[in-house]
């Protein structure tokens, strides 16, 4: 699985480097920065200096950081042109990603402010599971 | 087929005309098997977002019953957060032993992979019980049966996981590193990377910003 033509089109995601430095260097790298991005998360959650209402913004973007580095350092998804349609594959799943969870937030959060004039009667509070 | 057949339907291609894929047919399977498992895992991902989409439209929804706040302790997520995370470290260093052929290695890097995944596990068994026990279950509220939906899912993924890192075990043992056993290591290294991934999500949106002050 690891004989690497001179002219390689394509890579598989997750597939090792070469050489052993590089690839070992690739996962401790990966390793800090997300130790790194999960303490500044617990951080930012924990914390009372900060503007509050953006702590949850931040978290979100910290969050999405940290998928990066797993898919960088952990998948090896890199620009190259051997990783084309590793990356193509992945961004048509973001995309995915976010018009299911950005659309659903959206419609169903219009969907529990503007429905009907009994308001008690929609209260998802008084929802049952 | 004759060259000609195989050219008329795309097969190969004729070197005047620079289609950017080079003079040859597919890729081999080492490439093309753990492309499809990554065409898996991005679907798996989809599923994931249809449930973080419902408990985003759920988690208010509590019926008068415990709120996000009063039910989730940031300490054991920390720890969970901390094994799943070595965890996926140590799947790498697995790969890299077993790419280079190193049979102790490998094996004992795929079983601390596998031990750092059974103490994510336990946590969150544990969490779920004391969850239950407190009358906090799945059919207190929608916002809990989303929350049981959503963590339980990653929780079942993971249990696949650790059966498949034991089956990995067992196979790499018995039949050493062939192409094809290092082809199904590798996608088994996909998609325990994607479940840490997946959890950094829950830790933030479940955990972090449900606890927040």
């Amino acid at each position: 699985m690891t004989d690497r033509e001179p002219e390689q089109l394509n890579v598989a995601p997750g597939a090792p480097h070469d050489s052993l430095l590089s690839e070992t260097l690739s996962y401790v790298i990966g390793l800090g920065l997300a130790l790194v991005l999960t303490g500044i998360s617990f951080w930012v959650a924990s914390t009372s200096s900060l503007w509050g209402p953006g702590v949850a913004a931040g978290l979100v973007v910290l969050a999405i950081a940290q998928m990066g580095v797993h898919l960088v350092f952990f998948l090896h998804i890199t620009s190259g042109p051997d990783n084309t349609n590793n990356v193509l594959a992945l961004a048509f799943g973001v995309m995915i990603v976010f018009l299911v969870m950005i659309g659903t937030i959206w419609i169903m959060g219009h969907l529990a402010a503007n429905m009907g004039p009994t308001p008690e009667m929609l209260n998802l509070h008084t929802q049952r599971g | 087929m004759s060259a000609t057949e195989a050219a008329a339907i795309g097969l190969t291609h004729n070197a005047s005309e620079d289609t950017g894929l080079g003079h040859r047919g597919p890729e081999s399977k080492s490439i093309v098997v753990p492309y499809g498992f990554w065409l898996f895992v991005l679907s798996d991902m989809v599923l994931f977002s249809a449930l973080f989409a419902t408990y985003a439209s759920l988690v208010h929804a509590t019926d008068g019953g415990p709120i996000t706040s009063q039910l989730f302790d940031r300490t054991t997520v920390a720890v969970e957060t901390g094994a799943l995370l070595l965890s996926s470290f140590v799947c790498g260093l697995a790969m890299i032993a077993a790419k280079r052929g190193n049979m102790a290695w490998t094996q004992i890097w795929l079983v601390v992979t596998g031990l750092l995944g059974l103490v994510f596990l336990a946590l969150e068994i544990e969490e779920f019980a004391g969850l239950v026990a407190i009358g906090a279950g799945p059919q207190r509220s929608a916002f809990l049966s989303a929350f049981f939906t959503l963590v339980g899912c990653h929780g079942a993924h993971v249990t696949a996981g650790l059966m498949w890192i034991g089956t990995m075990i067992a196979q790499i043992w018995a039949k050493g590193f062939h192409p094809h056993i290092m082809r199904r290591l590798l996608c088994l290294s996909i998609f325990w990377h994607a479940l840490d991934i997946i959890w950094v999500a829950i830790f933030t949106i479940v955990y972090l910003i449900g606890t927040l002050p």
